[in-house]
């Protein structure tokens, strides 16, 4: 019953493309995506490596398929009628296609966490939410539960401002760290990659560094994939970057790459502000 | 059109006028709210001088502790706790059935369900509501009684058990229309909070959704106590208008309100002992249902404290 789906300390699978010393956690490839069928493709063949236990940034304008993509990993469309995938998400070391059929979407969003825009703690208390996703996985054994709670509010920098009341309702928090406990509430599940669509798009400018900080800290331990508007976020954070644009991935490369050299024009224009 | 390039004096018509209207705005609708102020008093006013006299027959002591309610004998005895407890009990079965009935419909029908499904299934659910209680009455006596006797040998014509499974069936839609609105109107980002963390959709709904609407579920179930507290014919018609100082829900039984149409129905003259005791039962009636909604109303609020 205690069982928790682990990263394993190494991914197995070498990568050969990029710098070719980082390990694979994810592969997308030719990844399209429709919100309706009678709709254009919001998403066109898209393709990028995910590494492991890096930070991975999606950046471009908005509308340009950014939240889209990020929630083709943890199969979020599926709760949605209409929806429909072509194409690939590789997750590795099981080199499994996690958007094929066969596969539970479920047991995707048990390996891959994900934090999202707004702050979105349930209403209970700060421990009940920490502890929602091990319950729902039929953990009860209380010591561990509580030591798990300890553990990820540690991560997610919270511990200090709230350990002495747990039992206090998370909706009291402030909007920071709110945001704060949501990225403990998934962390708590041991994900394989943590998914984060512009985390701090609705905070102020210390809780973003306070954010931004614990992000960096926790890569050790977790891959993930952030989508951010701020563009000093993506380049003080992140690895790798890939650059979206009106549903195609126009670049990927590492940050400073990316950030110094870009190699494609609408790039540059992006990241020197002349649109978006 | 008003000239908008000066500023009126305060002794202006225009700004006189302004206000009166708005006083006069605001006069009729104190009144509107005085108005069911008013009937309301009226109404306890009635129930309790209706009820002193009854008094002054029957010692209060007598009414709370005997045992049996005979008004109609010659030696009548006036012990309100037969109908208090048949009362009590067609409301418990009748809970029994339309709160966990009418929650998991709530849920069907926020969660699970298509849009254009719902969209169907709910006025079918409504009319439950809409059929008149004579015919919910003759329904258990007619129906369901013979269906249960089938079960239960020992059953006779009239019981409480029938009657309250039936009430809880017409207050279902009360339940689950209120419970769902709730339901519906907890935000969607906290179910994909849920599911994103690996909750199946049945997760989602009962540890997640459920617990966010809670607050106006309880609504949900206030109502459905008060309807079922209140409910006259089923009981009348499917019940036997017995009173029945028992917790045997298969007997038959009488509640407060059937008590008070059976004697309505009768010809007694206006004064009689038997005529009031119909006012002194209505009160009870009241009291008992104020102290519901007092109780649930602090349910509510202790609830909504936690949010
Ligand atoms: N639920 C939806 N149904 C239909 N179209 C959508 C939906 N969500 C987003 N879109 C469309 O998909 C495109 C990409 O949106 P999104 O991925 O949210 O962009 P970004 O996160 O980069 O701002 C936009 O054109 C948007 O209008
Ligand atoms: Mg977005």
């Amino acid at each position: 019953m205690e069982q928790i789906y682990k990263a394993p300390p190494e991914c197995q699978t070498k990568f050969t493309f990029g710098s070719g010393r980082d390990f694979l956690r994810a592969k997308v490839s030719d990844l399209s995506f429709r919100y309706n069928p009678e709709d254009r493709r919001v998403l066109n063949k898209v393709s990028l490596p995910v590494f492991d236990k890096k930070i991975t940034a999606l950046i471009g304008p908005s509308g340009c398929g950014k939240t889209t993509l990020l929630r083709c990993f943890n199969r979020m469309h599926d709760l949605y009628n209409a929806t429909s995938y072509e194409g690939d998400i590789v997750l590795y070391p099981e080199g499994k296609n996690i958007l094929s059929s066969e596969i539970d979407p479920m047991e995707v969003r048990m390996r891959i966490g994900m934090v999202f825009q707004k702050p979105n703690p349930f209403p209970k208390t700060i421990y009940e939410n920490v502890a929602y996703g091990l319950k729902v996985r039929g953990i009860k054994k209380k010591s561990f539960i509580d030591e798990k709670i300890e553990k990820s509010l540690v991560q997610a920098g919270l511990w200090s401002e709230v350990k002495d009341r747990l039992q206090a309702q998370a909706t009291a928090l402030s909007g920071g760290q709110q945001q704060r406990l949501c990225i403990a509430r998934a962390l708590a599940t041991d994900p394989q990659i943590l998914l984060l669509d512009e985390p701090t798009s609705a905070l102020d400018p210390i809780s973003t560094a306070h954010i931004e900080e614990l992000i960096v800290e926790i890569k050790d331990d977790v891959t993930i994939v952030i989508v951010t508007h701020n563009l000093h976020q993506a380049a003080r954070c992140a690895d790798y970057t890939s650059f979206m644009y009106m549903g195609d991935l126009i670049e990927y490369g590492p940050s400073e790459q990316i950030f110094t050299k870009p190699q494609d024009k609408r790039t540059e224009n992006y990241i020197t502000g002349r649109f978006g | 059109m008003a000239d908008l390039t000066a500023f009126t004096s305060a002794d202006h018509p225009v700004r006189k006028w302004r206000k009166v209207k708005d006083k006069i705005i605001e006069s009729i609708l104190f009144l509107a709210a005085l108005s069911s102020v008013f009937v309301t008093i009226g109404i306890i006013y009635i129930l309790v001088s209706e009820s002193l006299p009854f008094f002054q027959h029957v010692s209060f002591k007598e009414f709370v502790t005997e045992k049996e309610w005979t008004p109609m004998f010659s030696e009548a005895k006036f012990g309100i706790l037969p109908l208090v407890v048949g009362t009590f009990m067609a409301t418990l079965i009748a809970l029994t059935v339309a709160i966990p009935l009418g929650t998991i419909t709530a849920a069907y029908l926020s969660e699970y369900v298509k849009p254009n499904v719902r969209e169907m299934l709910k006025p079918i659910l409504e009319m439950l509501a809409a059929v008149p209680s004579v015919v919910y009455g003759y329904f258990a006596l007619l129906f369901v009684t013979p269906i249960l006797q089938k079960f239960l040998p020992e059953l006779g014509g009239f019981s409480v058990l029938s009657a309250g499974i039936v009430m809880g069936i017409m207050i279902i839609p009360y339940i689950s229309s209120l419970s769902e609105d709730a339901m519906r109107s907890v935000p969607t980002h906290l179910r994909e909070a849920s599911a994103a963390l690996g909750s199946s959709k049945f997760q989602t709904t009962f540890r997640v959704v459920f617990p966010s609407a809670f607050s106006g579920i309880s609504s949900a179930y206030i109502l459905g106590i008060s309807r079922a507290l209140g409910e006259t014919m089923v009981v009348a018609i499917a019940a036997g208008m017995q009173p029945n100082l028992s917790l045997n829900p298969l007997e038959p039984a009488s509640t407060i309100t059937a008590y008070i149409v059976q004697v309505s129905l009768g010809d007694l003259p206006h004064g009689s002992i038997g005529f009031q005791s119909i006012y002194v039962a209505g009160l009870t009636l009241l009291i008992m249902t104020l102290i519901f909604n007092v109780l649930g109303m602090w349910i509510k609020v202790r609830f909504q404290e936690k949010e």
